[in-house]
């Protein structure tokens, strides 16, 4: 029988009906139509449709929609300013070439954003620890790993700058 | 996924009823087994029974001489919990091990252990650390919980609410991971309790088991060394893909000697 849940997504309430056995990855692309969060495996090994589930980065393919009811998402789409300007990861990721085929670029993106809140200096090896679930089938780590090193930093001066205005 | 209807209960009591009720439902904890098995249909439940909103389930709190966990409480908050990490670094250290970071923001320790996989990590800390499981009825005792492959003491209807973990004067656990998986193909939790030594292995059987030869060996000392020598019979250990029953017996030796040197 179909459920009715709200979801705060990207800072805006979205009300859905879906059943119970629907995916948040499938309530956030299909129901919402915010495609930028992948179904790669579908097996919560490969980390594309991770999405932060209360800032929290989860895999979307292994919760369900239901799961989520009362609670805030965060997609890929919700990191850029709403003037288009990149998130400081997102523009880490640019500037070092951090993707290649950019499939699993979203995944890696909003998995390298949590990292900032767990350990915002983590090392190259620490990042690569945290990327564990994230893969990259062109193998492009090498410059993952140094965009999200850059992006930690840039997150870092970011919120140092808005401290001080 | 084959359908299934969801329930949210407000209570453990409310939870309990509605399995009571209906021995075809479900409960879902954390979802990292749960999930991936609905989706190879390989469990058609009628219901799932929603813990993520029953309060009193989450949280770590000294008792004694004594940790509880809430059996909702995610890998993620046991790994970075001060106390844990204070109080009992081996199992901090183990749940920072499970699986990757986004897995051990959703999964609990008590789904980890009511599932009961062969290669899971937290039946070694309950069996290894003396743990005792608390459910809405009864304590059973870590050594009694695990009966089998994915099989548990509990009753059908009955639910984990917390783990309890006596402090030991020093522990280490030491995993040989899959590296895709990060599930445990062999892994040993070593402990000096007030009780004694305690070594227990999982990955390598059907159910996590203890091995006396090495617990009395390091009662005598407490060192790597004191486990040479001492060899476990592969008969009943698993064979699979990723090693077989040979290779994960010389890995029960090799882990255990690096647990006693992770000890503190």
């Amino acid at each position: 029988m179909p459920v009715s849940i709200t979801l705060t997504v990207n800072g805006r309430p979205a009300a859905l009906t879906v059943e119970p056995n629907t995916l948040l990855v499938d309530a956030i692309r299909q129901h919402l139509s915010l495609t930028g969060t992948h179904v790669g495996c579908d097996t919560s090994q490969c980390g594309a449709c991770v999405v932060h589930l209360d800032g929290v980065s989860v895999k979307s393919c292994t919760t369900l929609a239901v799961q989520a009811d009362g609670r805030n998402v965060t997609t890929i789409e919700g990191l850029a300013a709403p003037d288009g300007t990149l998130h400081p990861m997102q523009a880490a990721f640019k500037e070092h070439h951090g993707l290649q085929c950019g499939f699993c670029t979203p995944g890696m993106v909003m998995s390298a954003v949590d990292l900032a809140r767990v350990n915002p200096n983590a090392t190259p090896e620490e990042i690569r620890h945290w990327l564990e679930g994230n893969i990259c089938r062109c193998t492009g780590y090498h410059n993952i790993v140094k965009a999200v090193e850059s992006g930690l930093q840039a997150m870092k001066t970011g919120a140092a700058a808005q401290a001080a205005e | 996924m084959y359908t299934f209807s969801y329930q949210k209960p407000s209570s453990v009591a409310d939870a309990v009823a509605t399995l009571t009720g209906d021995d075809d439902a479900k409960v879902v904890a954390g979802g990292m087994t749960l999930i991936p098995t609905l989706k190879q249909r390989l469990a058609q439940p009628s219901a799932l029974v929603d813990l993520g909103s029953v309060p009193g389930l989450t949280g770590i709190r000294r008792d004694g001489d004594a940790l509880v966990i809430g059996a909702m409480t995610t890998h993620a908050t046991v790994a970075a919990d001060a106390t844990v990490r204070s109080a009992l670094p081996a199992l901090a250290a183990l749940a920072g091990g499970i699986g990757d970071p986004a897995v051990r923001h959703r999964g609990t320790c008590g789904g980890s252990v009511a599932n009961a996989d062969p290669a899971a990590d937290y039946p070694a800390a309950v069996v290894g650390l003396g743990g005792t499981v608390i459910t809405d009825r009864r304590e059973i005792a870590g050594d009694d919980f695990f009966t089998g492959l994915f099989e548990t003491a509990l009753e059908p209807g009955e639910i984990i609410t917390a783990l309890r973990f006596p402090i030991p004067k020093r522990a280490g656990y030491a995993k040989f991971r899959n590296p895709a998986s990060r599930y445990a193909v062999v892994g040993v939790m070593v402990a000096e309790t007030a009780a004694g030594i305690r070594v227990a292995v999982t990955g390598a059987g059907a159910s996590v088991f203890r091995v006396a030869a090495m617990e009395q060996a390091l009662g005598g000392t407490f060192s790597p060394a004191a486990l040479d020598g001492i060899r476990i019979e592969a008969d009943d250990l698993n064979t699979d893909l990723h090693a077989s029953a040979e290779y994960r017996a010389h890995l029960v030796t090799v882990m255990a000697r690096r647990a006693v040197e992770a000890a503190s």
